[in-house]
């Protein structure tokens, strides 16, 4: 299985991490072997198998819709990189 | 006073041999002088371990002990304690200093114990060998003394080095794909990863959340036993929490073996297996036998597919759960971000190391349009065929028993020019994550002076019967008793 330079750029964007043009073959090499190891798969006969996605195969709990956090803004806003009156700052967006 | 188990300190603070202040000081001391060559914490807790000492000792003289009170132990550094920093082994969160308790660190709280620091982890638990922290690597303490710098394993090899070098004498850890069992046996320990479920995940930093579980790291089953008591239970907060009872898992630790079916599948005594290490663990396999157990070949047919559905769930999962670090909420940000793509991509090309990225982008591949089929939902009807090999076995058997590692521990550095190599090391361990059954690893014998564990695996929700087992193999063997030179 071999993986493209175009199909590792393309994975970086949709993962935002930026990817340097001189890391790009390093990455096709190790994420073609990861891709080699997992193609065994395809050889298993899992045509009447349900996928398991879930050990115990548990649905999700379900609670009243009722409010039972309390604000802790400010606990939260202390550790962020950069806020200002509440929120939190990003470059900016639009112009 | 720092060979003694759990169980032991338990003792002596009860008699009031010794105080939790005299014994939070004598670890501290010991980290402080031994931990320089072993690399095991990423942060040493001392003023907040004394503060805790002296509240235990006062619950204590108030009549209010448990069997935790007092006992100084350490977490992993991927549980999240309110006011100490949680690293996870990575720059991405280098200084991030959380504002709640995980449910494990609260219980362990609750209950009185002494946390003495953060051990040191793969980044995000990725790994097997301890290598990819951005802390630095940590090194085993067995082959230390003849000059050889050898991995602990991973991902929890802070905690196993911690324990075998009797820096604590427990640390929690948390298994994705072999990351409690595969260092406790590389280290000589004792660890158990308990059934999907049954220790909550809340504020445990999530790699892959269909796998992920925390559990115990000790010298003694015992210890592990005493561990899980406290760590076992229901929580709202974990969606996937399980609600069951949590019986007292050292109440069952005397019962006999006589009739014990231990089946060994005999995927796992393959080629892949040196003959030395068969050797070891089939001699261990004996005493069972001599303790009344019998013994039977079975078969986990698809157990050799577990690897590459292993390494698709687990960075699909992992590019999903880590998208969270986006450098704006808490965490790494990147100096000068130019617009707001690229804060994103820079804050985590910077904030992740090598083997992470890696993962989140074979994720994002085999989630991504076209290939979603093929890959990952494809993986999960594999995992179900791994499932059912369980299933089927424990209708014949109690317990199945095989090495934990293919070998024992490797040389830094040796594997880690090549991910799949490096992913090869948990060949015997991933199946049992995919399943979400517990297993255990128990030292079971030396090869070249390094030490072999042994892995016992159950049926869900059976941690008792295997600690149980764990327990009785270690009142007739010392292997859990060497110490690293």
């Amino acid at each position: 299985m071999t993986i493209s330079r175009e199909d590792i750029e393309k994975v970086a964007v949709l993962a935002r991490i930026r990817v340097d043009d001189e890391q790009v073959s390093a990455l096709e090499n190790d994420l073609g072997n990861i891709l080699d190891l997992v193609d065994q798969l395809s050889a298993a006969d899992t045509d009447a198998v349900e996928p398991l996605a879930h050990p115990l195969d548990a649905v999700q709990r379900l609670r009243p819709d009722e409010v039972t956090e309390t604000n802790q803004r400010e606990a939260f806003q202390a550790i962020a990189p950069a806020t200002e009156n509440g929120l939190y700052l990003v470059p900016r967006v639009i112009e | 006073m720092h060979n003694k188990s759990v169980a032991e300190l338990s003792r002596e603070l009860e008699s009031g041999k010794v105080s939790s202040v005299e014994l939070a000081q004598q670890f501290l001391d010991r980290i402080k002088q031994q931990d320089g060559q072993f690399n095991s914490f990423i942060s040493v807790t001392e003023d907040q371990a004394l503060t805790d000492a002296k509240a235990a000792d006062e619950q204590r003289a108030a009549g209010n002990a448990t069997p935790w009170t007092g006992i100084p132990f350490a977490h992993k550094d991927i549980f999240c304690t309110s006011g100490v920093r949680t690293t996870c082994g990575s720059r991405m969160l280098e200084n991030f200093v959380p504002p709640y308790n995980a449910t494990v660190t609260e219980n362990f709280r609750k209950a009185g114990a002494v946390c003495l620091g953060k051990t040191n982890m793969d980044e995000f638990a990725m790994g097997s060998s301890n290598e990819s922290s951005h802390f630095g690597p940590v090194t085993n303490p067995w082959g230390l003394s003849k000059g050889e710098k050898r991995v602990p394993g991973g991902s929890s090899g802070g905690s196993a080095a911690a324990v075998a070098a009797r820096l604590v004498p427990a640390a929690t850890a948390t298994d994705t794909g072999g990351s409690i069992r595969q260092p406790a046996a590389l280290c000589g320990v004792t660890g158990l990863k308990p059934t999907y479920g049954r220790v909550s995940r809340y504020g445990m930093i999530a790699f892959a959340s269909s796998l992920d579980q925390g559990g115990a790291m000790a010298r003694t089953a015992e210890d592990n036993a005493l561990m899980l008591n406290v760590m076992a239970g229901f929580d709202p907060k974990d969606s996937t929490s399980v609600d069951r009872a949590v019986p007292d898992y050292t109440a069952t630790l005397n019962e006999p073996l006589k009739g014990l079916r231990i089946g060994l599948p005999k995927e796992y005594f393959s080629d892949q297996l040196s003959p030395a290490m068969e050797e070891q663990v089939r001699s261990a396999v004996k005493e069972y036998e001599k303790l009344g157990a019998t013994v039977q070949e079975v078969s986990l047919p698809n157990a050799k597919l577990a690897i590459a559905a292993y390494y698709v769930i687990a960075p699909a999962e992992a590019s999903a759960n880590l998208s969270r670090f986006d450098g704006v909420r808490y965490g790494y940000r990147c100096e000068d971000p130019k617009d707001l793509m690229d804060l994103y991509t820079r804050t985590r090309a910077e904030g992740f190391g090598t083997e992470v990225k890696r993962r989140i982008l074979v994720g994002t591949y085999a989630l991504s349009a076209g290939y979603f089929d093929a890959y990952y939902l494809k993986a999960q009807k594999v995992r179900r065929l791994i499932q059912q090999d369980f299933i089927n076995a424990f209708k014949e058997v109690d317990v199945l028993m095989s090495p934990t590692t293919p070998s024992p521990a490797f040389a830094q550095g040796e594997k880690t020019s090549d991910p799949v190599t490096m992913y090869l090391e948990d060949i015997f361990t991933i199946a049992v994550n995919l399943a979400g059954v517990p297993a255990m690893s128990v030292p079971a014998g030396f090869v070249d002076g390094l030490p072999v564990g042994l892995q016992i695996i159950g049926n869900y929700f059976d941690e008792a019967r295997l600690l149980n087992a764990a327990h009785q193999f270690q009142q007739v063997t010392d292997w859990h008793q060497r110490e690293p030179q």
